[in-house]
């Protein structure tokens, strides 16, 4: 009995803290262009706000999704031995790179555009995919170090030594063993380095310029900016844009538990 | 026989030593590419910034390649700056209002799904949805539901009769600090949740059943055994807070632009602002300094804490 009571506040509490991605996906299918007359249900759903949204953000939800794909392999690629070595080989320096990597999280966002704005205007990377694939991996490369090293920090080294015994390298050891024991936990880092590189703005707003390359935050950041007439469009981009989210708390709901903890550092 | 045994041997101490000098090498080129990433975005941007802040480094640098050098003259010009008060004070309120709230809400919940209920699991992961959305996703949900005269929140308080005029949430100086500290409150409330959460399943049983003997129950037992051994995760969860709560951009730049006259502008904010949109970096990196300096203050404050708790 009570714990159907607690069930029932549980529910409650949810309902009032997810209202407002409810009003998201409602406003998206109302037919006026304000909210003024939005019922509290899309008794009549219309899907031309979702229409607007695809014809005039279509390329920068591909934009984005390109962006977010190459900066979970970069960050993958670059994290993974990293993690491995700080995981499994005695060095004082395991410690001097777990403080730089508690550090570095203090350091704002603008610090880094800012930089990389004057280094980029030099190198001709402003407005490009791989100048904001590289910003983003400032996100994604010390998470996934952290979540990964927390994960291999309970592998035996008696498994990689079984495998040099028969003459593998490091190197292959690690690719051969390490890795595909590994793969839970290089999706959940993969998982939330897509979601930081897709939910970024900050870099998107600084490194670029001209509207070649614009990703969708910034596509919502602009209908914001002119004056909203038609909030079912912005909606609609809305939901579009929590999709990623919306899937991976669904769908992969056993890594974001493990992501959510080690999200400590985001 | 003897020498070709011999030879073997040396052989393959040779191979031994190579080996081992490779394999040095292979530890390091597992790191360094993660170290030249941490240099090139983190090590570079500081220090950059630090130059940048005492260089007259404007849009024309870019032509003349002309930076030249001026002292504090951009720390001095940024704190004179009428802005820098207000900007200081609302990235306090924005910071404190933001983390006291996201905490104690954020505690009550992981202390109510403690309790075994059917679907609890379920619904606490369900929860972190707010956390995951973008940010800027989050902003225009929230900037319609604000709306002035149109938005569901006004048009819901006036149904009830709670105000008879709608609130300016959005559009008074006087409430929208107000209103963006509360939507950055709704914003954190599930990472406190999961981490508080996490923090009080680690009490053992035991505690709390012995403590039941002594009497202590109900906020007894939370001030006697949840909160002692809560105290190292809730500290790292309002030092990460503070570090991360410091620096926000989006939300605020999203729903009012740190407008209405200026009434939401933060450090964050204004540095923004004066690298790219007045195009006046060496005054951001000014700014964006002192948010650094201040972060490192909250930091050390915290490490020094728990070090002295670990000492004892």
């Amino acid at each position: 009995m009570r714990r159907t009571a607690y069930t029932v506040i549980g529910i409650v509490i949810l309902a009032v803290m997810l209202f407002p991605v409810y009003w998201m996906v409602n406003a998206s299918l109302q037919p006026s262009g304000n909210t003024l007359t939005a019922g509290f249900l899309p008794l009549h759903p219309t899907f031309t706000g979702y229409k607007r949204a695809l014809d005039e953000q279509g390329g920068n939800l591909v934009t984005s999704m390109i962006i977010a794909a190459g900066t979970v392999v970069l960050s993958l690629a670059i994290a993974t031995p990293c993690a491995y070595a700080l995981s499994q080989f005695r060095s004082r320096w395991v410690s001097i790179g777990l403080l730089a990597i508690l550090i570095s999280q203090m350091i704002p966002g603008i610090v880094i555009a800012n930089a990389l704005y004057t280094a980029y205007e030099r190198i001709g990377l402003l407005n490009s995919i791989p100048g904001l694939i590289v910003a983003n991996c400032s996100s994604g490369i010390p998470f996934a170090i952290l979540i990964l090293r927390s994960f291999m920090m309970s592998l035996p080294p008696s498994l990689v030594e079984a495998a040099r015994v028969d003459g593998a390298g490091l190197f292959r050891a690690f690719v051969a063993i390490v890795l595909p024991i590994s793969k839970n936990s290089l999706i959940t880092a993969g998982l939330f380095s897509f979601l930081f590189s897709w939910s970024d703005f900050l870099f998107a707003l600084t490194l670029t310029t001209k509207g070649g390359v614009r990703p969708v935050t910034l596509g919502i950041y602009q209908y914001l900016g002119t004056q909203v007439q038609n909030w079912n469009a912005v909606m609609a981009t809305a939901v579009l844009s929590a999709v990623p989210a919306i899937v991976l708390l669904v769908a992969a709901q056993k890594y974001i538990a493990a992501g959510a903890i080690g999200g400590a550092v985001k | 026989m003897v020498a070709l045994t011999r030879t073997t041997v040396a052989g393959r101490e040779r191979v031994r030593g190579r080996r081992h000098r490779g394999e040095d090498l292979t530890k390091i080129l597992f790191v360094l590419p993660a170290a030249v990433a941490m240099v090139a975005l983190f090590g570079y941007p500081v220090v950059k910034n630090l130059l940048m802040s005492l260089q007259d480094y404007t849009l024309k640098t870019f032509f003349t390649g002309a930076a030249p050098w001026v002292g504090l003259q951009n720390y001095s010009a940024v704190v004179h700056d009428k802005l820098f008060s207000d900007a200081m004070l609302n990235t306090a309120l924005f910071t404190i209002g933001s983390i006291a709230f996201q905490f104690v809400i954020g505690l009550g919940l992981a202390l109510f799904f403690r309790n075994r209920f059917p679907l609890g699991g379920l619904l606490r992961s369900l929860l972190l949805l707010p956390w995951l959305l973008p940010l800027i996703v989050s902003s225009a949900t929230w900037r319609s539901i604000l709306e002035q005269d149109s938005g569901i929140l006004n048009r819901t308080l006036i149904s009830l009769h709670i105000v008879n005029d709608p609130v300016p949430w959005l559009n008074s100086p006087s409430v929208a600090l107000i209103a963006v500290i509360g939507v950055n409150i709704w914003i954190g409330i599930p990472f406190n949740v999961t981490l508080l959460y996490s923090g009080l399943t680690e009490i053992p049983d035991e505690l709390y059943e012995a403590g039941q003997l002594d009497g202590a129950t109900g906020w007894r037992a939370f001030f006697y055994i949840t909160w002692p051994n809560l105290r190292s995760v809730a500290g790292v969860v309002l030092m990460l807070g503070v570090v991360y709560t410091i620096k926000v951009l989006d939300i605020i730049l999203g729903l009012t632009g740190g407008g209405p006259a200026n009434a939401t502008q933060t450090l964050a904010t204004q540095s923004y602002e004066k690298s790219f949109v007045d195009f006046k970096f060496g005054q951001g990196a000014a700014l964006s300094n002192i948010l650094i300096a201040i972060s490192f203050v909250f930091a050390i404050f915290y490490l020094r804490s728990t070090r002295r708790a670990v000492d004892e």
